[in-house]
């Protein structure tokens, strides 16, 4: 493995991998249509609720079958001609023949609806296994409640993993909400495993930032006083990053477990490859306090939304910088050593895939 | 999944040749741009025919994970159009021009049930398939038939390998194929893949359609080379472009046309598009519908045939081979 691979600029993406297609609510009985690791997907739901997703360009003459409608029980209709595909994208009706032909067919891709998302599978089919689907089970679990939206975000998939795995940017990027000196200054302990990184971050004795203090006094009304803060980030390949992250009351025994004298959020995050030089990224926040108010839920999710559209500004003009800059390269710090184990994941990933790219 | 059809060309090297099966060779390529080949791809080859470079079509049998290897296996057909008696010829060392492995044929993934149907050298099309469901742990049977076990290429190994999931007919030891019990055991979760003859793939259609099963989940390739009769020679008129061609048992209606300077439009060349068809307005003889194209009922009509791969011939009795003046002559309008 060359140094050079691992600090490419723009990394391929794996495809025999599970990537988050849409929210569950986005699919529908209307056909929509995303990009997705480089192709064009239409996405619909069969008459029994089942999400489907076909490859977007008709056999024919590639019109866009998104445009189309949903015919019968499976069928999706191209808009131009009305050749009729079912979910298995196979052509059951023919204009002007009495036969079909043989060769009728678009690409169907696995798809697996989970953790309110619909997973889709881009690489060999056979090897779409849902076991592989990664853990987000935090967006369906009854102990958490909670909300996320989409971003779309104009970079490399791998420029957001950078960005989640190595949190010190928050210091200088979220300044106002969720930043503080103490995340610089603070140690981390970075562990791995197969296809997961691990790492974990605790902050003693500080005070709370304007984003946790808000959560604390939710949960204890007129909070004052120091806390204990963590971050712990869990990295799932391909690209899922779960952070497990809260403050407690300062000496409370939140390090050794006891995190009841806190508040206790996971960020979600799941980004899916749409180019290479762009992405969609799913996110969600949730949380295991006063799981029945709707306007915490929806207060966190607008507040997270604001913090991580700092984040979509910066990852953009990251991009526009390594475009504009081909002739430099990445230098690697202390801080990004989880980014650089998830970098060597995916790299042995699309070593096994055969399709590594040097850039 | 990808539904690969652009041809990338490239160069190959014969790595392997050996005889598998009577009148058939395995050959065993290594590419210039190694590409995986998925269940059900083929590859497209230029075969040399009285020093004149034809494109044909083969089934990829096997290849290594990655590519770099790429096996197919050829027939040499008695009544040969010239492709199959050239790849008898070549040998370990040799270079052709290949492309990368084409895909019209794909296995899907995740049906309850596979009926893999194998037709002699269609086996080639299908083994790939068998290994794959194999590996998936999938609910499938792989039917093999044949004339004679010799005549069949990978028996042992398909044997070996599927084990109670692999079923042998073959005609000369008196286990022919039943049909009708063929598709006893399948229903509308099943999908059923054969690749063979145009005879064998004609009758499992047919009960297929009788039996009301559901079109799409009937997959089958063909490349257009078999037919209900052995091919003869036979005469063509095109009264319009004042033409009269002969067309010998080795080339297509299609290519003796044009080889007459008859301007055809055509696409596919293996009887699957219906634009190579063309309106017959005289016949003498019986026109051996080889594509896929038309439905049983415009066969019968007779109006219409498929130049690519169709052929006419005398009569439906052999005995009148070699009869001269039998010989068919078909009148058609052209486009």
């Amino acid at each position: 493995m060359s140094t050079n691979t691992v600090t490419a600029k723009i990394l391929p993406h794996p495809l025999n991998a599970w990537y988050v297609a849409a929210w569950d609510h986005e699919v529908t009985r209307k056909p929509m249509s995303r990009r997705i690791a480089n192709r064009p997907v239409a996405l619909y739901r069969t008459e029994d609720g089942r999400a489907v997703a076909l490859a977007d360009a008709c056999w024919h003459r590639l019109a866009p079958l998104s445009q189309g409608k949903v015919v019968g029980k499976d069928g999706l209709q191209c808009p131009y001609h009305g050749i009729v595909y079912n979910s298995a994208g196979r052509c059951i009706s023919m204009p002007a023949q009495e036969t079909i032909n043989p060769s009728a067919i678009v690409p169907s891709f696995p798809v697996v609806e989970r953790y309110r998302y619909v997973w889709i599978w881009m690489g060999d089919p056979t090897l779409a296994d849902p076991d592989l689907v990664p853990d987000m089970s935090q967006m369906t679990s009854e102990e958490w409640a909670g909300d996320g939206l989409t971003i779309h975000a104009d970079c490399n998939y791998q420029l957001i993993l950078d960005n989640l795995m190595d949190l010190t940017h928050e210091e200088f990027v979220h300044s106002s909400s969720i930043g503080q000196d103490e995340l610089s200054e603070s140690d981390f302990v970075v562990t791995h495993e197969g296809n997961r990184v691990t790492v974990t971050r605790w902050m003693h004795n500080i005070d709370a930032p304007p984003f946790w203090l808000k959560n604390m006094r939710d949960k204890f009304p007129g909070f004052e006083g120091k806390v204990d803060r963590w971050q712990i980030i869990h990295f799932e390949a391909p690209s899922t990053i779960r952070i497990d992250v809260g403050v407690a009351k300062a000496g409370t025994g939140a390090p050794q477990g006891d995190r009841s004298q806190g508040v206790n959020g996971y960020v979600m995050n799941t980004i899916t490859p749409e180019t290479d030089r762009s992405s969609h990224y799913f996110w969600a926040f949730m949380r295991n306090y006063r799981l029945d108010s709707q306007l915490i839920t929806t207060q966190l999710r607008d507040g997270v939304h604001g913090v991580f559209a700092e984040d979509e500004a910066m990852l953009q003009a990251q991009q526009a910088a390594i475009d504009a800059n081909p002739d430099y390269q990445f230098y690697n710090l202390n801080i990004d050593s989880g980014g650089m184990w998830v970098r060597r994941i995916l790299t042995a990933m699309l070593e096994a895939e055969g399709r590594l790219v040097a850039s | 999944m990808a539904v690969s059809q652009t041809q990338v060309w490239q160069s190959a090297t014969v790595v392997e040749v050996s005889e598998i099966a009577r009148d058939i060779k395995r050959i065993v390529f290594a590419p210039e741009l190694p590409v995986k080949a998925e269940p059900g791809s083929h590859i497209d080859l230029l075969v040399q025919i009285d020093g004149e470079d034809v494109q044909r079509s083969y089934s990829v049998v096997d290849s290594s994970e990655d590519g770099s290897r790429i096996a197919i296996s050829v027939f040499k057909a008695p009544l040969s159009r010239g492709g199959s008696e050239f790849m008898h010829t070549v040998s370990v060392g040799d270079s052709l021009r290949i492309t990368q492995p084409l895909q019209n044929f794909p296995l899907r993934v995740g049906a309850q049930k596979y009926v893999l149907l194998a037709g002699g050298i269609g086996v080639t099309a299908i083994a790939n398939m068998a290994r794959v469901l194999k590996r998936l742990k999938a609910d499938y049977t792989l039917v093999f038939v044949g004339r004679s076990r010799e005549a069949m290429a990978y028996f042992a190994e398909l044997e070996a390998e599927h084990g109670e999931r692999f079923q042998a007919h073959i005609d000369d030891e008196g286990t022919s194929l039943s049909v009708a019990e063929l598709l006893n055991d399948v229903d509308l979760n099943t999908e059923l893949y054969m690749c063979g003859p145009i005879r064998l793939m004609d009758a499992v259609r047919r009960a297929w359609i009788e039996r009301e099963l559901d079109l799409p989940n009937l997959r089958y390739e063909t490349f257009g080379n078999s037919g209900w009769y052995d091919p003869e020679e036979f005469i063509v008129r095109v009264p319009k472009l004042n033409l009269e061609v002969r067309v010998p048992t080795d080339r297509s209606m299609l290519e003796a046309l044009e080889d007459a300077g008859a301007d055809m439009m055509f696409d596919c060349r293996k009887g699957e598009c219906g634009l190579c068809e063309v309106r017959i307005t005289e016949l003498t003889g019986i026109i051996d519908h080889r594509d896929v194209f038309y439905s049983e009922r415009q066969q019968r009509l007779n109006q219409k045939m498929n130049c690519c791969v169709s052929r006419v011939v005398g009569s439906a009795d052999k005995a009148s081979e070699g009869a001269s003046a039998q010989r068919a002559v078909v009148t058609i309008e052209s486009s």
